[in-house]
């Protein structure tokens, strides 16, 4: 039940969080959506028991990748920055309380419907989404294409310090 | 009521929807790489989603390699709209016409 709850105020935080990436004027504000949609899907990894993606998809996703983002908006001095000094309380309680109302919405009618068919089984996901368990795989099965991505990482790193490096005139 | 694989499957092709709309609508190239990033998430939620249901590791590990794909990709991208801004000083992806002529 909780998780259920969970999955619906998450899913449409995730989907507003989406739209507001889209129609944003600021790049800032846009890249800022698209972080708090990120966190939402680390939090469904979370209501599907797979621990090891939600924390990787935090500190990926919305620690390294979106502060890039961020530091290269800044960078071109695209947009100016917003007005950190008076944070919109009023926005964000009625952001939240959007949310809420449009989960609840969702959930009855879901839940009046009723189009359930096979539930995932909890205790298999739950051990399957473990880090143990993915890494076990990752070693030994996967262990030759988990090199080449670290090839991959190293080339793309030289590559983007190569092409963003200024060319000498 | 039990939360099952439809629903999942249901957002992600929703968010998936909303990144081709974000990359065909936008001008901002930063935007459109956003939009990028938006649906390789919404198809790491399907992958989990799937593995989840199956009991297989395998598409978490496959997750695992798109997301390191989508640093990559991310951090050359950038790098590429930093050369071409130097260019052109523009974003704007109707104006950055390189192979025109």
């Amino acid at each position: 039940m909780t998780v259920s709850i969970l999955f619906f105020v998450l899913a449409a935080a995730a989907l507003t969080a989406a739209l507001g990436m889209l129609l944003s004027r600021n790049p800032v504000t846009s890249a800022l959506w698209l972080i708090l949609n990120l966190f939402c899907v680390a939090g469904l990894y979370l209501t599907l028991n797979a621990e090891f993606i939600a924390v990787i998809q935090v500190l990926v996703y919305a620690g390294a990748i979106m502060v890039l983002f961020l530091f290269v908006i800044m960078l071109l001095n695209l947009a100016s920055l917003p007005d950190l000094k008076r944070i919109e309380w009023k926005r964000i309680i009625s952001f939240m309380l959007g949310m809420g109302l449009l989960a609840m919405l969702t959930f009855i009618i879901a839940h009046a419907l009723d189009v359930m068919p096979d539930p995932l089984s909890l205790d298999l996901a739950a051990e399957t989404g473990s880090a143990s368990s993915l890494a076990k795989v990752l070693f030994t099965q996967y262990a030759m294409i988990f090199e080449v991505i670290g090839i991959l990482l190293l080339a793309a790193t030289i590559g983007a310090v190569v092409i963003a490096k200024r060319k000498p005139v | 009521m039990e939360i099952t694989l439809n629903w999942y499957l249901t957002l992600s092709a929703l968010l998936f929807t909303m990144g081709v709309l974000g990359f065909l609508f936008r001008r901002n190239v930063i935007i459109m790489l956003m939009s990028i990033e938006l649906m390789l998430n919404s198809v790491n939620l399907t992958l989990v989603a799937l593995s989840q249901s199956m009991g297989d590791s395998a598409g978490q590990v496959l997750v695992f390699f798109v997301m390191s794909v989508a640093a990559a990709e991310a951090a050359v991208g950038l790098a590429l709209i930093i050369a071409i801004f130097r260019n052109k000083l523009t974003v704007d992806i109707t104006k950055i016409n390189l192979f025109k002529y």
